[in-house]
């Protein structure tokens, strides 16, 4: 499992990049979701966002999920050719596969890597 | 692999093929409207009679159901359709007969409905019932739709908020979205009850109800039921109960006493309505004393009483602060009320009440004998199904692949990934019909895979073997949608 150190993590398996406000979902999620075939982001640029509110939707062949804002902000980027691509969540959730950039973000209640990598390992079985 | 390819209608297509051959025209020909309202493209499949009934018999063998082997679809309540159910909802009175002809005419079929309200009254111990909802979900929606109306009436406009547990059926959210409310998820906790503290925490005056499914999609009766519904009434909610697992209660607890508001029943699971393409299903809705001028209209009822030497005269009467039409007629009558009159007619009180101890003593049977095979998270005396994982320590084997080589040993899998707070889920609901000798065969069956995931796990990854059709390709199905059987002539611009 990957689990990147710079990031911040939330129990609902987001993360978010306090360098550039950058959120998406973490490997964890995407690994129990499975194959990824539809993504939808329910919010656009310029729009605030706030902690825990849902920021997209997420379907696999196994389930369906939010995704929720790991910070409140303003909405300064989305990744407009996710949508296309629901695969990119499975093969790179870190990078291509962001989904919005919080400007001037103020993360909610997250954790630093090795926390989020307990928390996983705790829930693993 | 046993492939056999049917090839599509399409494909068996000639052109010129007929099945009919019409007479010449003996009307005069009419001008056809004009060439933009006219598609010019409609390639229908040209066929015999005789390609397209060997076509479809083909298909057909192809099919499992209930009528060939055991179903243990979870939470779906696969049970077998008694056949005395096909013979009644055929009657000729039955049969023939119109949703607007006049009462009199008609006075068997309001009476079997009138009945069948009643009788749904006594098993779920609620005031009133309506007929109308045509399944489970539409029945949810009108009791979510009821639940607005009574809290509308009292001006009590800031609800907005329903209460659903994190083990719940899809459909409760998304009967609720369907209103505009919003959904707050309640979680379960490690007994697999709603967790108390994260219910007092949600529970404040914006909350219009709770919808709860007792026992829940885990199997588990909630341990805490009457502190849960207090709970919700106390802030001011009503309580609505999902019957999609009424079969592990009748004749032992009834909902309405429990005090619930609303509840619907999945005819089509708890009595024996055929599900899917052999239904239509059907989702009558049980409402408690404070529903009932709500209730959809219209509704049966007596107009004129009886007495000894004459029956009573029944017609429609609505209730006084209906929420209107739920459908266009009466509910799904012949495919739906007949067969479900007719089986709880078959059974009785008494029958009921076995139906359901079968059905948990069934569930447990299988539980104990799986329970050394397979992790069963929340391990406790099951209901009508339990819920185990489909994975094993150190192994990639999945549920996805224990439910498909279920197949090559001729059962239809359980319900998978579903309760989602259960890692790999496989949900198992072996229902009352079954007997012993089937579900040994069962767990046998589950057990030897168990063995065969660690000796040759491919044999699980590509399964199943002995099929029609091997393992799906389910990410390209849901990644391109493409329905059509040819692809219009613009596809590329479509997409």
């Amino acid at each position: 499992m990957n689990v990147p150190s710079n990031l911040k993590y939330t129990k609902s398996d987001e993360w978010f990049d306090p360098a550039n406000g950058a959120a998406g979902i973490t490997d964890y999620a995407q690994n129990q979701l499975s194959d990824i075939v539809f993504v939808e982001l329910l919010v656009d640029e310029g729009e605030t966002v706030e902690v825990g509110k849902p920021i997209a939707s997420v379907e696999s062949v196994k389930a369906s999920a939010e995704i929720y804002a790991p910070a409140s902000g303003t909405v300064s980027a989305v990744n407009k050719g996710l949508a296309d691509k629901p695969e990119t969540l499975n093969s790179d959730p870190f990078g291509e596969g962001w989904m919005i950039k919080i400007a001037g973000g103020n993360a909610g209640d997250v954790m630093d890597a090795d926390a989020y990598t307990a928390y996983c390992d705790g829930r693993a079985h | 692999m046993a492939t056999i390819v049917e090839p599509t209608i399409f494909e068996l297509s000639s052109p010129g093929r007929l099945g009919v051959t019409m007479p010449a025209s003996d009307v005069p020909e009419t001008a056809l409207p004009p060439k933009n309202l006219l598609r010019s493209d409609l390639p229908l499949p040209e066929l015999a009679e005789v390609d397209v009934v060997r076509h479809y018999t083909k298909l057909s063998k192809f099919n499992y159901s209930v009528d060939d082997g055991f179903y243990p679809l979870g939470s779906c309540t696969m049970k077998y359709n008694p056949k005395i159910n096909e013979d009644t909802c055929r009657l000729p009175g039955f049969l023939y007969t119109h949703p607007l002809q006049p009462i009199e005419t008609v006075q068997g079929n309001l009476a079997l409905m009138f009945e069948m309200q009643e009788w749904l009254k006594e098993i779920s111990g609620f005031a009133g019932v309506t007929l109308q909802p045509a399944a489970g979900a539409h029945g949810e929606f009108t009791g979510v739709l009821m639940m607005a109306a009574y809290h509308k009436a009292r001006n009590d406009t800031k609800r907005t908020k329903m209460l659903i547990p994190d083990a719940a059926h899809g459909t409760n959210p998304a009967s609720v979205g369907m209103l505009g409310m919003s959904v707050v998820t309640i979680p379960s906790d490690s007994r697999g009850n709603v967790d108390l503290k994260a219910l007092e925490a949600a529970c404040d005056d914006t909350v219009v109800g709770m919808m709860l499914t007792n026992p829940n999609t885990l199997g588990m009766f909630d341990e805490n039921i009457e502190k849960v519904v207090n709970m919700v009434k106390d802030c001011g909610g009503l309580m609505y109960g999902d019957g999609a697992n009424l079969n592990a209660l009748l004749g032992i607890v009834r909902p309405g006493d429990l005090g619930f508001d609303v509840m619907h029943f999945n005819l089509h699971k708890t009595f024996s309505v055929p599900h899917g393409g052999g239904g239509p299903g059907s989702g009558p809705v049980g409402v408690s004393q404070r529903l009932v001028d709500y209730l959809p209209s219209p509704l049966v009822g007596i107009i004129e009483e009886g007495d000894d030497d004459l029956e009573p005269l029944y017609g429609f009467v609505t209730p006084k602060h209906s929420i209107g039409r739920m459908k266009a007629f009466h509910g799904h009558f012949g495919g739906g009320l007949v067969r479900a009159y007719t089986y709880i007619s078959m059974h009785g009180p008494d029958g009921l009440k076995a139906i359901s101890q079968f059905a948990v003593l069934n569930a447990n049977y299988l539980q104990a004998r799986l329970r050394s095979t397979y992790k069963i998270p929340y391990d406790r005396i099951c209901m009508h199904e339990f819920v185990m994982e489909g994975q094993f320590e150190g192994s990639d084997v999945r549920a996805l692949d224990i439910s498909k080589r279920l197949m090559d040993y001729k059962f239809h899998p359980p319900t998978n990934y579903f309760p989602l707070i259960v890692h790999e889920a496989l949900m198992i609901e072996p229902t009352e019909t079954e007997n012993k000798d089937t579900l040994d065969r069962f767990a046998d069956a589950l057990i030897a895979i168990a063995e065969e995931a660690k000796s040759q796990p491919d044999l699980l990854h590509n399964a199943p073997h002995s099929t029609p059709f091997g393992r799906m390709d389910e990410v390209k199905a849901a990644r391109e949608l493409v329905l059509c059987c040819w692809l219009p002539e613009n596809y590329e611009t479509l997409k």
